[in-house]
């Protein structure tokens, strides 16, 4: 299977099955639309007559030794022989958690999938002890992994800050006797960063994310406390603090766009002209019914966006001004095979765990009773839960297998897929179209560099 | 080749063979906790 498309004026072919990719001049471009596998030796006349129209005899033959060289050495046209894998596909130990440290939130974001802070399930703070028990779960349960990830989460994780601490203190004394590496990282909205907390953040969290929408109207419409009043006077100068002292560790500054600003590269720029070069500005994900959902009719302006976004990246006198999450892509050292056919690892190698002591197969399933896994106080844990997930590949949903992206986003969000389309399997379509054209913006923005630095 | 430049080793089927231990970041755990992206994470992995 391959893709292609042309962006900017590049003409990109995409082997799936290979992850080959190639730039293409424009008679070659043509040349696939008129040839199918398996290749044959000699151009197939069909196609030579069409592309007689524009190039000569010599050009066409060149053109097709070439791509018939690529098909022998398997890059172009190469087979789907990742069945053999299928046997890898099994239950993974649990090595990443999502800590709901606080299901309470300051703010009342109007588009928050956590019902502003509880996920439905009343406002309550996640006890020291249970967040020691989370660490000895995970400690338990990885086996022999050796990274191992905690994201502190919410609600807002700075509204029970001293547990956060605690939960770190307790984890890292057992590292060295369980031989494991904890990596920490936080979410949050801002609001009550202070010293000293940007201080133990900075010491030990290995990312952190930094909620903030852009603009700053396209933030305080999105963004309001409990009083209705904006957010974002109150925390652009604390994100600036805590990056200067970052040092090289990871940081987002994270916003989330809606069709309140379809414009949203204005917002990635206002958030880079702040001082910030790790940035990332997603689409909402939400009930269509909202007033400020993004819907089939927005995706035209959308595409026209991150394409608009991406040449901006791309080109010479702004290259380098910021890395965009969503455009980052490493053709070579990416990860494996086995990691894209597995998908996100939702409620196989990753769980959240609420105030509760409740273990979900991630965030975004909190509060859906019936996908509850267990709970630490009661020492539940459902493994056939996580046995369906560990199957959740993209082998194993149907409208995956045959996408030319599906090692790009190995599957989407299951939770996405389960709330709009109804089925953990069933791919969301207006994320997938979404996911799509990033991906392809990112191998363009890859190319225009590739082959400027040549 | 004139017509055509390729950009990457195009090994993914190698890092089947090899790949799988697990090690790497999971991608809800990185910046987006709502939109799913597994490719742009690192491979934890050195001598692949």
């Amino acid at each position: 299977m391959i893709h292609k498309y042309q962006l900017n004026g590049c003409n990109i072919v995409l082997d799936v099955h290979s992850g080959g990719v190639h730039i293409v001049d424009d008679l070659t471009y043509r040349m696939l639309d008129l040839i199918q596998p398996p290749l044959q030796p000699v151009c197939p006349e069909t196609a030579r007559d069409v592309l007689a129209d524009t190039y000569t005899d010599a050009e066409i033959t060149e053109a097709y030794q070439e791509l018939y060289q690529m098909y022998q050495d398997g890059v172009l046209f190469s087979e789907d022989d990742y069945a053999q894998f299928a046997d890898r596909m099994v239950a993974s130990p649990i090595k990443a958690m999502c800590l709901h440290i606080s299901h309470d939130c300051n703010l009342r974001c109007k588009y928050c999938f956590a019902s502003t802070g509880d996920f439905g399930q009343g406002r309550m703070l996640m006890p020291v002890e249970t967040g020691k028990k989370a660490i000895d779960f995970l400690l338990e349960h990885s086996k022999g992994r050796r990274n191992l990830e905690l994201d502190f989460f919410g609600g807002e994780p700075l509204m029970n800050f001293g547990a956060v601490k605690e939960v770190v203190r307790y984890a890292r004394s057992k590292e060295k006797e369980y031989n494991k590496n904890f990596r920490f990282t936080i979410t949050t909205n801002g609001v009550l960063l202070d010293q000293e907390k940007i201080d133990f953040i900075n010491a030990e969290m290995s990312n952190v994310v930094l909620s903030l929408d852009g603009r700053k109207e396209v933030n305080d419409r999105m963004r309001p406390d409990v009083g209705g009043h904006g957010s974002y006077d109150r925390i652009i100068d604390r994100y600036k603090a805590l990056v200067q002292t970052r040092g090289d560790k990871d940081y987002y500054v994270r916003g989330t766009f809606t069709k309140y600003n379809l414009d949203f590269m204005e917002d990635v720029l206002h958030i880079s002209r702040q001082g910030f070069d790790q940035l990332s500005v997603e689409p909402v994900v939400t009930d269509p019914q909202m007033p400020y959902a993004l819907t089939e009719e927005d995706l035209p302006a959308i595409f026209a966006e991150y394409e608009r976004l991406a040449a901006y990246m791309a080109s010479p006198e702004h290259r380098g001004e910021f890395n965009f999450f969503h455009f980052m892509i490493d053709l070579d050292q990416g990860p494996c095979a086995i990691k894209r056919l597995r998908g996100c690892g939702c409620g196989n190698e990753y769980v959240a765990v609420t105030p509760d002591g409740d273990i979900y197969p991630c965030h975004q399933f909190v509060g859906m009773e019936e996908w509850k896994m267990g709970n630490l106080e009661d020492g539940t844990f459902d493994f056939r839960k996580k046995d369906f997930f560990a199957q959740t590949t993209i082998y194993n949903k149907e409208d995956c297998r045959t996408c030319w992206a599906k090692f790009y986003c190995s599957g989407g969000c299951n939770a996405n897929n389960l709330q709009y389309s109804g089925d953990v399997l069933k791919a969301h379509k207006l994320s997938c179209e979404l996911e799509k054209k990033r991906v392809e913006c990112a191998i363009m923005i890859k190319a225009c560099r590739m082959m400027d630095a040549e | 080749m004139k017509h055509v430049k390729t950009l990457n080793a195009a090994n993914l089927k190698k890092t089947a063979a090899h790949g799988g231990c697990g090690e790497c970041q999971a991608s809800c755990q990185s910046a987006c906790k709502t939109s799913c992206t597994v490719a742009n994470q690192k491979c934890e992995k050195k001598d692949k």
